[in-house]
């Protein structure tokens, strides 16, 4: 959350092309600049490579938050069905599971569903009272910005300025938060 | 990023759109005042919704007797509407998760309309559900609550248990799909925002998304995953709701093929719904260079080939009733086609089976016109097949003497009508608040599928930034 969310002082590049943005994060990096974050108004494929961002873990967590989902169906059938009150309808066993992999399956995928929307949010710091921090209102329409926190940069603010020209930013703003 | 693309194919967006174009032209029906056609659409659709809301109180205050049900028909009009609106729902959901794994890019234009109309056809689906108890207080007796009956669950070996289950999964993870598209959109409608107080209610549902890298990539991840689950999901549903025909033993409902049978049936109506809304859209909102040609005509292939599994089960059915030599299984086909029901029969038919395959003709495929009415022509079918399926079966099963008729009241009608009130004041008001079509999806497909003018997608000239290799190589 810290990592997207940052505060102090930013040089921000602004780019127009998607390519020229993601060919610009090497560019920078191999300059020897720390990059904060790049914003994008769509998803640029390889970019969080090209950032060296770990591999999401989303798929971990909604493999278990499936999992629990079937543990839910199997105890709730497996409980109501043969152990509370057991019944045999259409002539079927008081426990037949394949007559609940119906429920079984739904209930599968409902909580991964779910618990895989829930955490992508909490991962995210997002919510409906999270004021975002835009480094610029542009690029959640056409532009590309990528974020420099001068604080963890030992390099100059008018030489990493030199870089983002270099690499193809149209223009490099300075953003205080 | 594969941004070299065929020449031989064609584009997807039409008319040379930048970036900027994009996020203008679709932004721009949120945020401008209603038009004269929304308002007269919209109060319109609302009276509708009035009077048909009006009926279904007095359904409900009165008791299911307004309804021409009888003991030997005990579902008619009712079970016919609750099929053929979850059958409707089930486009959206296919175009955005299987057209998402198979990596289609024309869904990226249509996919956020027909995930909207998925979600506002199961809800209307779900009204019949609701309607047909008669008591729609107890229909919390559908879930598996504690209660004060001491040890009474719901009977999980039950088919409408099971639909219980399909249908409010299916709803809900449609919702969170729908939802979590919508979120870089309302981010993007946010950033534009001039007045303070939509700012603060398209921020709020936008959840505080910043478009950064780290969130981009668990995005598409996540999308990934949520397609993966909601494809079985998308099949199971009307698998589980033709269940609750082919677990009984009613001839003509008792077999085996009717899952996938369902399944197609479900794809074949959902996308001439998805064609009826979507041809209405793009002319009111002039987004014709986003939904072009190829889109209508890619649907119209999924429903020649939908219709045409629908044929041929409509046919081995027929066969299959001979063949197996049981004589009540014999009559009820035979009652379907030339018994008093003939009419809905030859209907469904002709709207199913025989007009559908026009579409084996490109100039057809391609016609605005013939599709808009083709579409029309399917929904009408599939909503007889509907009937056909429930009411002949049951009016006449194995005991002569319970033979009857079903006559539909002014409430069948009006109930049903009520449907159409509810689902277009829905949509009406998702068309107008929120963006039609996937501005963050289409601005990825724009590189490699939009028509090539002498601007690049940044609106910078050709030529320049030859500072950059990379951007040279991959966009000329």
């Amino acid at each position: 959350m810290s990592d997207v969310h940052g505060s102090g002082k930013f040089l921000v590049g602004i780019f127009d092309d998607d390519d020229v943005v993601l060919a610009a994060v090497k560019e920078v990096k191999n300059a020897g600049v720390r990059i904060h974050e790049v914003y994008s108004p769509f998803p640029i494929h390889g970019l969080d490579v090209a950032l060296g961002h770990p591999r999401s873990r989303l798929g971990i967590a909604a493999f278990m938050f499936a999992l629990s989902g079937t543990i839910t169906a199997l105890t709730l059938t497996f409980y109501t069905e043969s152990f509370d009150w057991p019944m045999i309808v259409g002539g079927k066993d008081s426990y037949s599971p394949v007559v609940y992999v119906p429920v079984i399956f739904e209930l599968t995928v409902l909580f991964c569903a779910l618990g895989m929307v829930g955490t992508f949010i909490v991962s995210n710091g997002m919510g409906p009272t999270v004021k975002p921090l835009m480094y610029d209102l542009r690029t959640t329409d056409n532009k590309f910005a990528m974020a420099i926190d001068l604080s963890k940069n030992n390099i100059g603010e008018s030489d990493i300025e030199q870089i983002l020209k270099k690499s193809g930013a149209a223009e490099v703003n300075v953003k205080q938060f | 990023m594969s941004h070299v693309t065929a020449a031989v194919r064609t584009p997807l967006v039409t008319g040379g759109k930048t970036y900027a174009d994009v996020t203008e032209d679709i932004s721009k029906q949120v945020e401008g005042n209603p038009t004269r056609e929304w308002t007269i659409a919209f109060t319109i659709a609302v009276i509708v919704l009035i009077y048909g809301a009006a009926c279904v109180f007095w359904t409900w205050w009165e008791g299911l007797g307004v309804w021409g049900l009888n003991k030997t028909v005990g579902w008619a009009w009712d079970i016919t509407n609750f099929v053929w609106w979850v059958g409707i729902g089930h486009a959206g959901t296919l175009i955005s998760a299987i057209l998402l794994l198979f990596r289609q890019k024309w869904r990226t234009a249509v996919n956020r309309a027909a995930e909207a109309m998925t979600i506002f056809a199961v809800l209307c689906a779900a009204s019949f559900i609701l309607m047909h108890m008669g008591r729609p207080w107890m229909a919390l007796w559908a879930l598996p609550l504690p209660n004060t009956f001491g040890s009474l669950w719901v009977n999980f070996k039950s088919p409408l248990v099971w639909d219980v289950f399909a249908i409010s999964t299916y709803f809900t993870v449609s919702l969170v799909f729908w939802y979590m598209g919508l979120i870089p959109d309302l981010a993007t409608i946010r950033d534009r925002a001039k007045s303070k107080v939509s700012r603060y209610i398209y921020g709020a549902f936008s959840l505080g998304w910043n478009g950064s890298a780290k969130t981009w990539a668990r995005y598409e991840y996540m999308s990934l995953i949520l397609a993966g689950l909601s494809t079985p999901l998308v099949l199971s549903v009307h698998t589980i709701v033709s269940m609750d025909f082919a677990t009984s033993v009613i001839p003509g409902w008792h077999t085996t093929i009717f899952p996938p049978y369902f399944v197609a049936g479900a794809i074949f109506s959902g996308f001439a719904m998805v064609q009826n809304l979507v041809l209405i859209i793009r002319v009111v909102y002039k987004l014709e260079d986003y939904i072009t040609i190829e889109h209508i005509e890619s649907m119209n292939k999924v429903i020649t080939l939908t219709g045409s599994i629908v044929g041929v089960a409509y046919l081995t059915e027929f066969f299959i009733a001979w063949y197996s030599g049981v004589e009540f299984e014999s009559y009820a086909f035979i009652n379907r086609a030339t018994g008093p029901y003939w009419w809905a029969y030859w209907a469904m038919m002709t709207c199913n089976v025989i007009t559908p395959q026009l579409f084996w003709s490109r100039a057809i495929r391609r016609s605005i016109v013939w599709t808009f009415v083709l579409s029309v022509v399917v929904n009408i079918g599939m909503w007889f097949e509907r009937f056909v399926i429930i009411v002949t079966s049951l009016h006449r099963d194995y005991l002569p003497s319970s033979w009857a008729m079903f006559h539909p009241t002014l409430f069948d009608i009006s109930d049903y009508i009520f449907s159409f009130g509810f689902f277009f004041t829905l949509f009406l008001l998702f068309s107008k608040f929120l963006p039609v079509v996937n501005m963050a999806e289409v601005k990825t497909i724009i590189k490699s599928s939009s028509e090539k003018l002498p601007i690049s997608v940044s609106g910078v000239a050709k030529g320049e930034r030859v500072a950059n290799p990379t951007f040279n190589k991959d966009v000329e």
